[in-house]
């Protein structure tokens, strides 16, 4: 029997599996954004939909998606009991107390912006996702002539389509798809959810900025040679270049498609 | 010649721990801008003494910045609003006449009140007891270079080892975690040869005893940092998490019974 706390039981260890859990879900989202890149592609959604077949049919990424439900549920559960467990550190509140003398304010309210972020989750899983998954999306036939390389696509009814198939016939390429593109296009007609989107992907760069370091010192990973460099990753890339990215998708399908 | 001003002070008075307290509004009055803020409430409690009532509690010993006595949480500010000082060297000048002054005590449930703005501070106690201590006979002063210690190490051990204990980077903190403190205690051990023997026994035994203290949870804000009078840095707690995990992880040895 062993004396000390278990590893999981102790503060130390709870911060331990919010920075992993953190720090897996940031290597996500660079590979989310670079694959959703697809929707930008004038191709009437002919990339990005045989992209979205693979990523839920492919063994592999099937069990980083199932690591990927894990970390968000273990991020969100942890930072609940953390959190109140902070609440009952100090039960009585100053009366004043002047936080932005000594932090900056995303650093204090990792809370509310992961909330804001959990929210917006729900909705981006339930649009895409569950609809995706439960067949309450458009379906899609693509003809492409192998020899032109010219593309035309039409919409199958529900009754037309059986599953998707990846056919080449007379040198033609036969693709039908569950149309997720068309989804997403659909979606992001609605002013309501651009906005949603919009201040979702203010409150993760907010989030990023403090957590992506954040989660480094946390690991115990502290030096002055490559702690710039993080810090420099997590404000850039995480905090910029990633929620642009991601902000750009229902812009584009709002005012652009 | 010293400017006087005339204060209005909102402070903290609470009968003992069990009961409840309040602000009560004190007037202070003719306070010379040379006085320390210690010795205004002096003057503050000679007025109260002399009109029969009972003077405001408050911690304080050697009033030169060293002993790590004195506290207070002033305008929603651990020792006031300068950085980088106790409450003993903060003066008067600080502040200007008619200004209303908010005083506080130290804010956690593990720093209970005792009376008014002093606050039970024990806990450091305790953790320093469960392992901040070299438990093999050291004996006299060893000669210069008995023991090598590069300097850069050297230095590093000792300004892990200016904390006074004081408890601003609880009181600083939004979840009112005592890592700052705890993690200096144990770098200060871990960075010099004679803490090697129970490296990795200290670092448990301190983190458990912390938990059981019941601080909160390190979110690396910073304010810690940034409000301590001695200017403890962030990278101890990446060097408490280190070892912590390293004793977990790396190694067999198990706090001591």
């Amino acid at each position: 029997m062993s004396n000390s706390k278990p590893v999981l039981s102790s503060s130390l260890g709870r911060k331990l599996i919010m920075s992993l859990t953190g720090i897996f879900l940031c290597t996500f989202l660079i590979v989310h954004l670079i694959g959703n890149l697809q929707l930008f592609n004038n191709d009437a959604g002919y990339s990005f939909n045989k992209y979205a077949y693979l990523m839920t049919h492919f063994a592999p990424i099937k069990v980083v998606s199932y690591l990927l439900y894990a970390s968000i549920i273990l991020h969100a559960v942890y930072a609940l009991i953390l959190t109140l467990k902070n609440k009952a550190a100090r039960p009585v509140a100053y009366a004043q107390y002047d936080g932005k003398a000594n932090s900056k304010w995303n650093s204090r309210n990792m809370g509310i912006l992961g909330t804001v972020i959990l929210v917006f989750l729900a909705t981006h899983m339930q649009n895409f996702w569950w609809k995706y998954h439960n067949d309450q999306v458009p379906y899609i036939e693509y003809r492409t002539d192998l020899a032109t390389g010219e593309t035309t696509s039409k919409e199958l009814t529900a009754s037309e389509f059986r599953d998707y198939q990846e056919t080449i016939e007379n040198n033609v390429e036969i693709i039908k798809a569950k149309d997720l593109y068309k989804q997403v296009d659909f979606a992001f007609q609605n002013i309501g959810l651009v906005i949603l989107y919009l201040i979702s992907m203010a409150a993760l760069a907010f989030h990023l900025i403090h957590g992506f370091t954040s989660a480094f010192q946390t690991l115990g990973l502290s030096h002055k040679k490559y702690i710039p460099i993080i810090q420099g990753l997590g404000v850039w890339l995480f905090g910029v270049i990633i929620p642009i990215g991601f902000a750009l998708m229902p812009l584009y399908f709002y005012f652009v498609k | 010649m010293a400017q006087h001003m005339n204060l209005t002070l909102k402070v903290w008075r609470q009968k003992n721990d069990k009961s409840k307290g309040q602000f009560v509004t004190v007037q202070a009055n003719d306070i010379a801008d040379d006085m320390s803020f210690l010795e205004m409430l002096d003057i503050v409690n000679e007025d109260l003494t002399r009109k029969g009532e009972d003077p405001i509690y408050f911690d304080h010993d050697c009033r030169e910045g060293i002993c790590g006595m004195c506290s207070l949480v002033i305008n929603g500010r651990p020792h006031g609003p300068k950085y980088g000082i106790t409450t003993c060297q903060l003066h008067m000048r600080s502040f200007h006449n008619g200004q209303t002054i908010v005083i506080e005590p130290w804010r956690a449930a593990a720093f209970p009140v005792l009376k008014d703005l002093a606050v039970d501070r024990t806990a450091f106690d305790r953790i320093q007891q469960a392992g901040g201590y070299v438990n093999v006979n050291t004996g006299g002063i060893p000669d210069a270079n008995a023991i090598p210690v590069p300097k850069r190490v050297a230095d590093e051990a000792f300004e892990s080892a200016t904390c006074i204990g004081c408890g601003a980077c609880v009181a600083a903190c939004k979840n009112a975690s005592a890592m700052l403190f705890v993690s200096a205690k144990i770098s200060q051990f871990a960075l010099l040869p004679q803490g090697q023997t129970e490296r990795y026994e200290r670092a448990q035994a301190m983190v458990d005893q912390m938990d059981a203290e019941g601080f909160g949870s390190c979110t690396n804000t910073g304010a810690c940092e940034a409000e301590c009078p001695k200017g403890i840095k962030l990278s101890n707690i990446a060097r408490m998490n280190r070892e912590y995990f390293s004793a977990k992880f790396f190694r067999e040895e198990d706090v001591h019974q």
